[in-house]
């Protein structure tokens, strides 16, 4: 009752009666507070903003951004677009899947990291790109992935 | 006390401007924090106030603080505007990136800030809305649509309410001069969208950011903060996306920003007369709206005097991916793509042959170097099969794949589809199957109700590797005119231009050799 109790006053900042559209900053402030949406807030949300609990759970699942499970201690979030591919970016992929034992777009079984695709973070010229608990790292070599390795392990 | 500027831009802060900066500050420096003048090879650039004027150093680590402060550093630039790289440039849009402290309304003030908007509120609407369309500034999101004429209609249609949406939502690779434009002159954006809303009547804006743009978030809520009583009465307000590229399409950051699902919309209606809200709204990318000041300040003549053909203006060209001097280089159209690939890029940056360059974004036609005497300009591009679209360039050097990067474009749009419409939302997984077998030399064979005998008319034998281009090609036929919005229409283009352009790569005979030489 007292996590419905923190999620209510997420929502109550939110669905505001001058508030139009406020499902996504909602969601976010959501994710923001708690890591993730839980699912016994949805009803609670849908409640707030007059939708019902498909409208609600039909916006979380469109957008890659929101998540329901905890996240990885722990977020890579790795460019996969053009740009980067043309720096070498796939291989940069693949070795650090390796040295994290994670397979892109999954979490590692401990919690402790997840690798992330992202399409483009705007750094076009300086790939391959990557965002580390959201710290923009660029020009990602061998030698930057050991270091992000060495990192997201401590 | 010496005063040095280093860059907060996002790319400068990923290439270690914050340490440099610290290092700065602890030599007892006054940093200036600024957005990026926009060479990256440079980055981190510190730039030492003399009574010589700025003095440029790049690129700089934490250790080069006493050989930059006594100017024996070996990477001494001298002015920054004497650089090849910004000597050819005519910044009407960025003038002020780099150059000032983002968030400080009496530098944006004393550097020719507001002057836009002042001059348009001494004209009447229809004033200003004349003004944008003698200076012929086409829609920079990718479209080239007529700024004034979008603007007019949302202006001649009755409303008790209408908005102003800004689109940053700015998911193409390669490209990234809203995200600098935005962390780095950020009142600038400010200003373009308070005029918009004098022109057509709407009190109250939206600027949708992705959220892969934490930086441009942060700084534009920040800058709105600080301007509001400066565009009274007009409101801004920043949303923030959600990781889906879908929503860069217009109608779908419409749907976003009312809290629903980034869905794309069919038009008509178009959103200039229904749109946020079913209210008329005129939505423009970034750097449309970011065009407007100069033209109000300055004139629309002195906008149109510059560009090529329909094209008028400046654009500020992204120059991305295996390129030594990526950046971002705003000019007026009518450059080659050759000029700028070559000499402004400087070739790619591992020092192999360019083989391709991708032009606007994911959705955007590859070309071979025989095509770089393409000018930049919407219509030659178009002409080309192609599309300059937020005109970010990805250089690729002759280790690409170009059967790869088909089938990429084909799996972004199978991951990116908002599954609206059926041709981009199984069309994308199809072409991606179809392009695996393709390159695996493994047509398709008849499957078991296929070589059943009452299926008479059906195919029994296994298709060729020509019937399987054919098919590719008819596919992207059916994407291109059945899809609802670009997404789906647009990846074609990359396909398409691949399989014309490098057809070895794809198991074929050079065919269509007269346009690849």
């Amino acid at each position: 009752m007292t996590e419905n109790a923190g999620f209510q006053t997420v929502i109550d900042r939110h669905a505001l009666p001058d508030q139009r559209g406020a499902l996504l900053p909602l969601l976010h402030a959501l994710q923001e507070e708690f890591g993730h949406i839980p699912q016994p807030a949805v009803p609670l949300i849908a409640d707030a903003l007059n939708l019902s609990r498909a409208e609600v759970h039909g916006v979380i699942s469109f957008y890659p951004d929101f998540h329901t499970e905890p996240p990885a201690r722990h977020v890579i979030k790795l460019c996969r677009a053009e740009s980067c591919q043309a720096r070498g970016g796939a291989a940069i992929e693949g070795e650090l899947a390796r040295h994290l034992g994670v397979a892109m777009g999954h979490a590692r079984k401990d919690g402790q990291v997840a690798l992330e695709p992202v399409y483009c973070l705007g750094l076009c010229a300086i790939g391959p790109n990557a965002l580390i608990d959201g710290r923009p790292v660029a020009r990602i070599d061998t030698a930057g992935v050991e270091a992000i390795a060495r990192e997201v392990e401590a | 006390m010496t005063r040095v500027f280093i860059s907060r831009d996002m790319a400068s802060v990923a290439l270690g401007a914050d340490t440099v900066a610290e290092a700065f500050a602890k030599a007892g420096c006054e940093v200036v924090r600024t957005g990026s003048r926009g060479l990256f090879a440079i980055e981190p650039l510190v730039e030492v106030e003399t009574d010589a004027g700025r003095i440029a150093y790049g690129p700089i680590g934490p250790g080069d603080v006493k050989a930059v402060l006594d100017g024996t550093h070996a990477n001494r630039i001298g002015p920054i505007g004497e650089h090849p790289f910004f000597s050819g440039q005519q910044r009407f849009t960025f003038a002020r990136c780099g150059v000032i402290d983002p968030l400080s309304m009496r530098g944006y003030a004393a550097n020719g800030g507001w002057k836009g908007l002042d001059a348009a509120h001494a004209l009447s609407p229809q004033e200003v809305v004349d003004a944008v369309k003698a200076s012929g500034l086409r829609g920079r999101g990718g479209a080239g649509f007529p700024t004034g004429i979008k603007w007019q209609t949302v202006l001649d249609t009755p409303a008790h309410e209408k908005f102003i949406v800004c689109n940053a939502d700015e998911g193409d690779s390669g490209t990234f001069a809203d995200r600098m434009l935005m962390e780095g002159d950020p009142f600038h954006l400010i200003e373009g969208m308070a005029i918009a809303g004098h022109a057509v009547g709407a009190r109250h804006g939206f600027i949708y950011i992705r959220s892969e743009y934490p930086f441009a978030v942060e700084t534009m809520h920040e800058a709105i903060a600080r301007a509001a009583s400066r565009i009274e009465p007009f409101t801004l307000e920043v949303r923030v996306g959600a990781g889906a590229y879908v929503c860069g399409e217009e109608t779908s950051l419409l749907d976003s920003i009312e809290g629903k699902r980034g869905e794309v919309r069919a038009k008509p209606p178009l959103p200039a007369i229904e749109g946020l809200w079913g209210k008329p709204t005129v939505i423009n990318n970034v750097l449309s709206l970011s065009a407007v000041p100069f033209i109000l300040a300055e004139g629309p003549q002195a906008y149109a005097d510059v560009g090529f053909g329909r094209s008028r203006g400046t654009m500020p060209i992204q120059i991305a991916g295996n390129v030594k001097n990526g950046g971002l280089y705003e000019v007026g159209f009518g450059l080659t793509l050759g000029e700028l690939v070559n000499q402004i890029g400087g070739g790619t940056a591992s020092g192999r042959p360019v083989r391709a360059v991708q032009v606007g974004g994911p959705l955007g036609a590859y070309f071979p170097p025989s095509m770089f005497h393409l000018p930049f300009d919407y219509e030659a591009f178009a002409e080309a099969g192609g599309l300059i679209g937020h005109a970010g360039i990805t250089v690729f050097d002759d280790t690409v794949d170009m059967a790869k990067m088909a089938r990429f474009a084909m799996e972004f749009c199978a991951v990116e589809s908002c599954g609206k419409c059926t041709p981009c939302r199984i069309g994308s997984t199809r072409g991606t199957e179809l392009i695996d077998r393709i390159v695996a030399k493994a047509p398709r064979k008849a499957d078991t109700v296929e070589t059943l005998p009452q299926m008479r008319n059906a195919g029994t034998a296994a298709r060729t590797h020509d019937e399987e281009i054919e098919l590719l090609r008819d596919l992207c036929d059916t994407m291109k005119h059945g899809s609802l919005c670009a997404l789906g229409g647009f990846t074609p283009y990359p396909v398409l231009s691949a399989l014309d352009h490098f057809p070895e790569d794809f198991g074929s005979a050079h065919v269509h050799a007269a346009a690849a030489e």
